[in-house]
């Protein structure tokens, strides 16, 4: 039997991310602390190339490599472009904040690359086997990254405490995956997928029971109620610049993993995820926003709004249609833009020995910064769903999905709740606009921040004033 | 060539503009940033004036039309045009921006450009939900107008504004997005965005009810109709007096113009069988709210209460329709109820205005809006006092004011359905006046109460041409309607003959 080498080319994004992630890691090591930036140039630039790499390969057709292991599809590149982007504005805004703290070390940047990498790895996993090499991936650089404040306790037990239940869950998919592997006798999702559909009585209970344990698994990892329980600490207890990281580009890679599995590979048992679907966003949607009613802490607060967001996004995913997959898609990308913005804002406010996190230090910020305060509430307001604002098209899109699938109920509860949402949406500006400040220094932003981080808000103006572009290149690579 | 130019967009987005080049202009510079707000306000009101000039009343049609397709994956189309409903609002709207940027001129210190720009903002905005002919349009334009409110309230309002301003933020929030879902079923039924769309598509009874109430659950609090009224009187009192202007003027008309364009035509059948429920709402707006203005002990409230029983009177003519259709068969008699109610609608559009404008004068001078704390107003400031009998009579409904044109209306056409309906309607004439005059006889008449109504100064040019312009507008209308009434006789006609052919 002879070897025959697999095509190598489709690979080239993430051949290169590994290949300069490993560069990194040597280089750092010969930089002394004042030569740090070179670093966070390399890790830049790294994203950078990436994202050429991606764009010059472009995928209009699906090509699958790797003996059936790995796909190249438009779908997958559009969120791999997404996460290259959301990644470097992430190092782009902790920047300063690591350096204030003695945290701006190589092992930051160089565990945030092998995170995009394992993010790369289940956008484009083909099998249940590359599906969980990159989760694992990611998990286990989050895992280190939000213990690399060595020495904050709350920090520790938070990494912990993610440790602890990652594991857990991670258990639960292999669990799963194990069932479906016996039941279809393969972890090809196209193999799957094919004996999913002609899977008879005793085989089908087999596959359910297996597909119980993946959606239990997919739902920790996204933070789904009645799963959600790390989310709110390890928000809160990891360094601001680690939550950015945590709260935004993993989302995508987290929608894509659901495209993978429940649709692609489980697409035939679509009535019985349906339903599970169904109970996690009843019960994220509602509790999300109300628990984050009570939070005064901004990170916090923000990892519940996250919470609530998860549940819209599943909405669309449960409604089992195009549309319903291409309005989740657009929720998770509009998600991110804002979770970005949102902790950008909260990561500028921070100066050395001030962590800005809780809602009062918000006090006043239109007096103290006008522009800032302005470019909060935009983030703020689209989060609530108020239009002009592009998060009002996410919410109204995925509405849309499950009207059209005769789910008036759900979509009724999900704007019952969305307004409860906007209640505490609405407190951070009420604390930035009708307060006094209570702190007068003045607000540190280099150019390429300041520019960088208009431009995210600005663009949630423009994307609610003309959302087509957006809607349309989600809707073409899902269909590609 | 006037008639090529795209007017609507113009109306809408250059006002928007204009805040945002206000907003530029920056807090630092209070004087240029107000000239900026006052240009960008007069130049928006005299665009949408050839809105009336190259109106055709002789059509029900929309005018003005522009569409281009917006977010054609969901086939949204940026879609604008007017009929005889939306004109008249629409240069309402244009007509008290200007007032407001007036009133606003000395009074605001902190923070000038932001107040003038959330006004001007706020202005292109509220033009849009008139003007907006698809449903997503219309419906982002509604939510969007919460922003600058809530800001204006918010920022500039009174001790308890924050308290107020959620209330209303979260009040009006939660009525419309039932909406959204209505509007996204209708969508799914007709399978297009256009409102015009939604007019003719054959709906269950089951279904027009549900919607019927998701619409009512939107529009009523705009209205505010009772029960849902309870924050408008927190808003108002709250709020600056440009934000109780602009409240009481121009964003309660949403209220009554979305059962116009939405609540009426596309649920015929439900609005039918449910009119009972409106006009005794209505009914319960007019009288007993009435009631409770009457021992109202800030003049705000008490205008606020007022607002309520005022617009009651708009939802009673929209809905009496139904029934006088039912009993004489007379589309005349029905055309009247639908008409008074618009007229009342302009007409309270100026007198709550007016009268929100005097409270503001009165408190930039005192400080205060208790009843009690005023006093024989009238030797100090005898100018001031003139203006504000008028306005109050006007609000009591005064034969020769407009106040009087729109309620004897919808009072004669209720008539015809029933008369304890009018008798009960007609009483506001009674409840209005004592709570107008008895405010009037507190405030303006009597011994000069106290040392700092002493010392009042009386109204400037400035208060004089702000309150004038109201004046002739009120008079004007209260004894010449027919401009207004002659634009919108052939929509209500239409409107008439649409809603009386069962859709199911």
């Amino acid at each position: 039997m002879n070897f025959v080498p697999p095509d190598f080319m489709p690979l080239l994004p993430e051949l290169f991310v590994l290949t300069l992630t490993c560069f990194i890691l040597v280089v750092d090591v010969f930089l002394e602390e004042r030569q740090r930036h070179i670093t966070y140039g390399l890790a830049q630039l790294t994203l950078l190339g990436a994202a050429l790499l991606t764009l010059a390969t472009y995928a209009h057709a699906p090509t699958i490599t790797m003996f059936g292991h790995y796909v190249r599809d438009a779908m997958g590149d559009v969120l791999k472009l997404c996460i290259y982007l959301a990644t470097a504005a992430v190092f782009l805004y902790s920047r300063d904040y690591l350096r204030q703290r003695n945290l701006f070390k190589g092992e930051y940047y160089v565990l945030g690359l092998f995170g995009v990498l394992g993010m790369m790895v289940m956008v484009s996993a083909q099998s249940l086997l590359s599906v969980y090499l990159g989760l694992e991936l990611l998990s286990l650089s989050l895992y280190a990254l939000v213990a690399i404040d060595r020495d904050s306790p709350v920090a520790s037990e938070a990494a912990m405490k993610y440790f602890v239940l990652g594991s857990i869950a991670s258990g639960m998919l292999l669990y799963g995956i194990s069932m479906i592997y016996g039941a279809t006798g393969s972890i090809d999702l196209q193999v799957i997928a094919e004996a999913a559909v002609a899977a008879p009585g005793m085989e089908n209970l087999v596959l359910v029971f297996g597909l119980v344990f993946l959606v239990v698994g997919l739902a920790f990892k996204l933070g789904a109620v009645p799963f959600h329980m790390w989310v709110p600490d390890v928000y809160q207890g990891a360094p601001t610049s680690v939550t950015l990281y945590i709260g935004s580009a993993p989302k995508l890679a987290a929608f894509a993993l659901l495209m993978r599995i429940l649709v692609e590979g489980l697409g035939a048992l679509q009535a019985d995820w349906q339903q599970m679907l169904i109970i996690l966003v009843v019960l994220s949607v509602g509790l999300g926003n109300l628990v984050a009613i009570a939070q005064t802490n901004i990170k916090r607060m923000l990892a519940y709004s996250t919470i609530s967001h998860v549940g819209f996004l599943l909405m669309g995913i449960l409604a089992g249609t195009p549309e319903g997959y291409a309005a989740a898609m657009f929720y998770t990308i509009v998600y991110v833009l804002m979770a970005v913005g949102a902790f950008g804002v909260v990561i500028v406010l921070s100066r050395s020995g001030f962590e800005a996190e809780n809602i009062d230090d918000f006090k006043g910020l239109n007096d103290r910064s006008p522009w800032l305060a302005f470019l909060m509430m935009v983030i703020m307001m689209s989060m609530a769903g108020v239009p002009f604002l592009v998060g009002f098209y996410a919410k109204w899109v995925v509405l849309q999905a499950i009207v059209n699938i005769g789910l008036v109920w759900l979509a009724i509860l999900g704007v019952v709740f969305s307004v409860i949402g906007a209640f505490y949406y609405l407190r951070v500006v009420r604390c930035m606009y009708f307060e006094q400040p209570e702190q007068n220094e003045p607000i540190q932003m280099r150019l390429d921040t300041e520019i960088v981080i208009s431009a995210n808000g600005l663009l949630l103006v423009a994307l609610g004033l003309y959302p087509t572009a957006l809607m349309t290149w989600c809707a073409v690579a899902l269909a590609g | 060539m006037l008639s090529e130019l795209p007017l609507l967009s113009l109306v809408i987005w250059f006002p928007v503009l204009g805040g945002i080049a206000v907003l530029f202009v920056g807090d630092e510079n209070p004087g240029r940033a107000k000239a900026l707000a006052l240009t960008v306000a007069i130049l928006s009101f005299l665009i949408s004036i050839p809105l009336y000039t190259l109106f055709d009343p002789a059509t029900a049609a929309m005018q003005f039309q522009e569409s281009m397709p917006w977010i054609p994956m969901l086939d949204v189309n940026y879609h604008l045009g007017v009929d005889g409903f939306s004109m008249p609002l629409i240069l309402l709207t244009t007509f008290m921006t200007v007032l407001v940027v007036i009133a606003g001129w000395e009074v605001v210190q902190y923070r000038v450009a932001q107040y003038m720009a959330a006004f001007l903002i706020m202005e292109g905005l509220m033009v849009g939900v008139f003007a907006a002919l698809d449903a997503i349009l219309f419906y982002v334009f509604f939510e969007a107008m919460l922003i600058p409110m809530f800001l204006i309230i918010g920022i500039w309002g009174g001790p308890r504004r924050v308290y107020a301003t959620l209330k209303f933020f979260l009040y009006t929030f939660l009525g419309s997005v039932f909406m959204l879902v209505a509007l996204i079923y209708l969508y799914h039924q007709a399978g297009s965005f256009a409102i015009l769309d939604f007019h003719v598509l054959p709906l269950s009874l089951t279904e027009q009810v549900l919607i019927f109430f998701a619409f009512l659950l939107g529009f009523s609090v705009k209205v505010p109709m009772w029960p849902v009224h309870t924050w408008l009187p927190d808003a108002h009192v709250e709020a600056p007096t440009g934000g109780s202007v602009i409240l009481a003027a121009i964003t309660l008309k949403i209220g009554g113009y979305g059962f116009l364009r939405f609540a009426l035509p596309i649920t015929p059948d439900a609005s039918g069988m449910l009119d009972w429920f409106i006009i005794t709402l209505s009914l319960i707006a007019v009288v007993y709210i009435s009631l409770v203005a009457l021992i109202q002990q800030d003049m705000k409230k008490l205008i606020a209460y007022s607002s309520i029983a005022h617009m009651g009177f708009v939802t009673l003519g929209f809905f009496i329709a139904f029934s006088i259709y039912r009993q004489t068969g007379s589309l005349s008699g029905a055309a009247m109820g639908i008409q008074g109610g618009m007229v009342q609608m302009v007409s309270h559009g100026f007198i709550s205005g007016a009268l929100f404008l005097c409270v503001g004068v009165l408190y930039d001078r005192m400080h205060s809006r208790q009843i009690k704390d005023y006093g024989g107003v009238v030797n100090t400031m005898p100018v001031f006092a003139a203006f504000m009998v008028l306005f109050c009579m006007a609000n009591a409904g005064l034969p020769g004011t407009s106040g009087f044109v729109g309620e004897f209306m919808v009072i004669l056409s209720s008539f015809k359905a029933n008369f304890w309906i009018a008798f009960l309607a007609a009483t506001t004439l009674m409840l209005g006046a004592a709570y107008t005059l008895w405010l009037i006889k507190r405030v303006v008449f009597g011994e000069i109460g106290n040392s700092h109504v002493a010392e009042l100064q009386d109204i400037n040019t400035r208060e004089i041409i702000m309150l004038s312009l109201l004046a002739a507008a009120v008079l004007g209308l209260g004894v010449w309607p027919d401009p207004l009434t002659s634009v919108m006789h052939s929509t209500v006609d239409n409107l008439l003959q649409h809603i009386i052919v069962t859709k199911l």
